[in-house]
């Protein structure tokens, strides 16, 4: 239930997360070695473009990364078909984007979030 | 283990494509028995009407592959004595494929992906073109010898779990073949192979976890052969596009 494109984006999503992975966690240890506070840690993302592009782009990512994933678990363990497993894929990519660019804006918005 | 005093006790599967049970034989053991011995002792001399298959009893035709103890082995050539355990054996026929009766499944789904994986000759000459020289050192024959030695037994399509959990999936042998095909250098379907091989059952699906490799009684590695044609793929694949 893979083919040559999905295949690829799956690599390809993996390619651009492997870097990302690493930041988010270097970003994440030096935050709390560092002991930031959530305050300071929301002043340096708010308004930020580069943090917003590093995380957006980390949340395209995973959810093409992540979407793929699940439909070929779904098919080799529910056997479900390709008409079912396409609205899977589509669902699962939304989902995720939906979730994941919610909360890129929740720490980027300029100004914060109401 | 001379003596034929010793008896064994196997279990061999009994049924049709609609389901079936073991029914377990009481086998005198014998000195270098093979599984498939076992199997023609049990029809000759205890029930004819068990049905199995095979045909060169030396490892060439690749038509006597069973499960052994739930793991697949040609049977001609797999020593009673490697897989005696407590003094029994359990004799299936073939996973991932349908019975047909007893031992023998039926390979048509097999073979049917070969076909579909381009695993078959693409001529580049006619009989009035002078045999091409083939150098057995270069390195496309090589990769090409790697995988040329397949019985088309089936043991690897038995052994995977992709196969098991997406019927679709052409599966290692087919995948094999066609790599080999691929990277013959008489054969001219090289793009046929790869549009092949990148369909929504193609080369792309397997998990490369080996199992192929690792059950293929003529140490074949199919997984190689899916990572190379993986690679094949997706060269092809932005090579079009620009
Ligand atoms: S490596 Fe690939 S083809 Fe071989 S058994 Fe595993 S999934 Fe199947
Ligand atoms: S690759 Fe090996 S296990 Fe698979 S069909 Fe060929 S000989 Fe048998
Ligand atoms: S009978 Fe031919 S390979 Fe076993």
């Amino acid at each position: 239930m893979l083919d040559i494109r999905l295949y690829l984006l799956q690599r390809l999503s993996a390619l651009v997360m492997a870097p990302l992975v690493i930041g988010h966690l270097a970003v994440m240890i030096y935050a709390i070695q560092g002991g930031l506070s959530a305050a300071e840690i929301l002043g340096r993302t708010q308004g930020s473009f580069a943090w917003a592009t590093f995380y957006g782009t980390f949340v395209i990512a995973v959810s093409v990364h992540a979407a793929i994933g699940l439909r070929v678990i779904a098919h080799e363990w529910l056997g479900l078909g390709a008409r079912a497993l396409s609205v899977l894929t589509w669902i699962a990519f939304l989902v995720l984007v939906w979730m994941g660019v919610r909360a890129v804006w929740a720490v980027t918005a300029p100004g914060g979030v109401a | 283990m001379s003596s034929t005093d010793t008896r064994m006790k196997v279990s061999v599967w009994r049924g049709d494509h609609e389901g079936g049970e073991f029914q377990i034989f009481d086998v005198p053991a014998q000195d270098s028995q093979t599984v498939l011995d076992v199997v023609a002792w049990i029809q000759q001399n205890d029930d004819p009407t068990l049905s199995y298959r095979f045909a060169c009893r030396v490892g060439m035709c690749g038509s006597c592959a069973m499960m052994v103890n739930g793991q697949p082995r040609w049977t001609c050539r797999t020593h009673v004595k490697k897989v005696l355990k407590d003094n029994c054996i359990e004799i299936g026929p073939l996973r991932n494929l349908p019975v047909i009766k007893d031992l023998a499944a039926d390979m048509d789904p097999f073979f049917e992906k070969w076909v579909k994986a381009e695993g078959v000759f693409h001529p580049s000459k006619t009989r009035n073109d002078q045999i091409e020289e083939i150098d057995p050192a270069s390195v496309q024959r090589v990769k090409a010898d790697a995988g040329i030695e397949c019985i088309n037994c089936s043991v690897c399509y038995a052994s995977c779990d992709t196969v098991a959990g997406n019927p679709d999936f052409l599966g290692p042998a087919a995948l094999n073949r066609a790599w080999t095909l691929y990277n013959d250098s008489r054969d001219a379907g090289s793009r046929k192979i790869l549009d092949a091989v990148s369909g929504a059952g193609g080369c792309h699906n397997c998990h490369s976890m080996g199992s192929c490799a690792h059950f293929c009684p003529n140490g074949l590695n199919p997984m190689d052969a899916i990572a190379g044609l993986k690679r094949a793929t997706a060269a092809a694949f932005f090579r079009r596009r620009t």
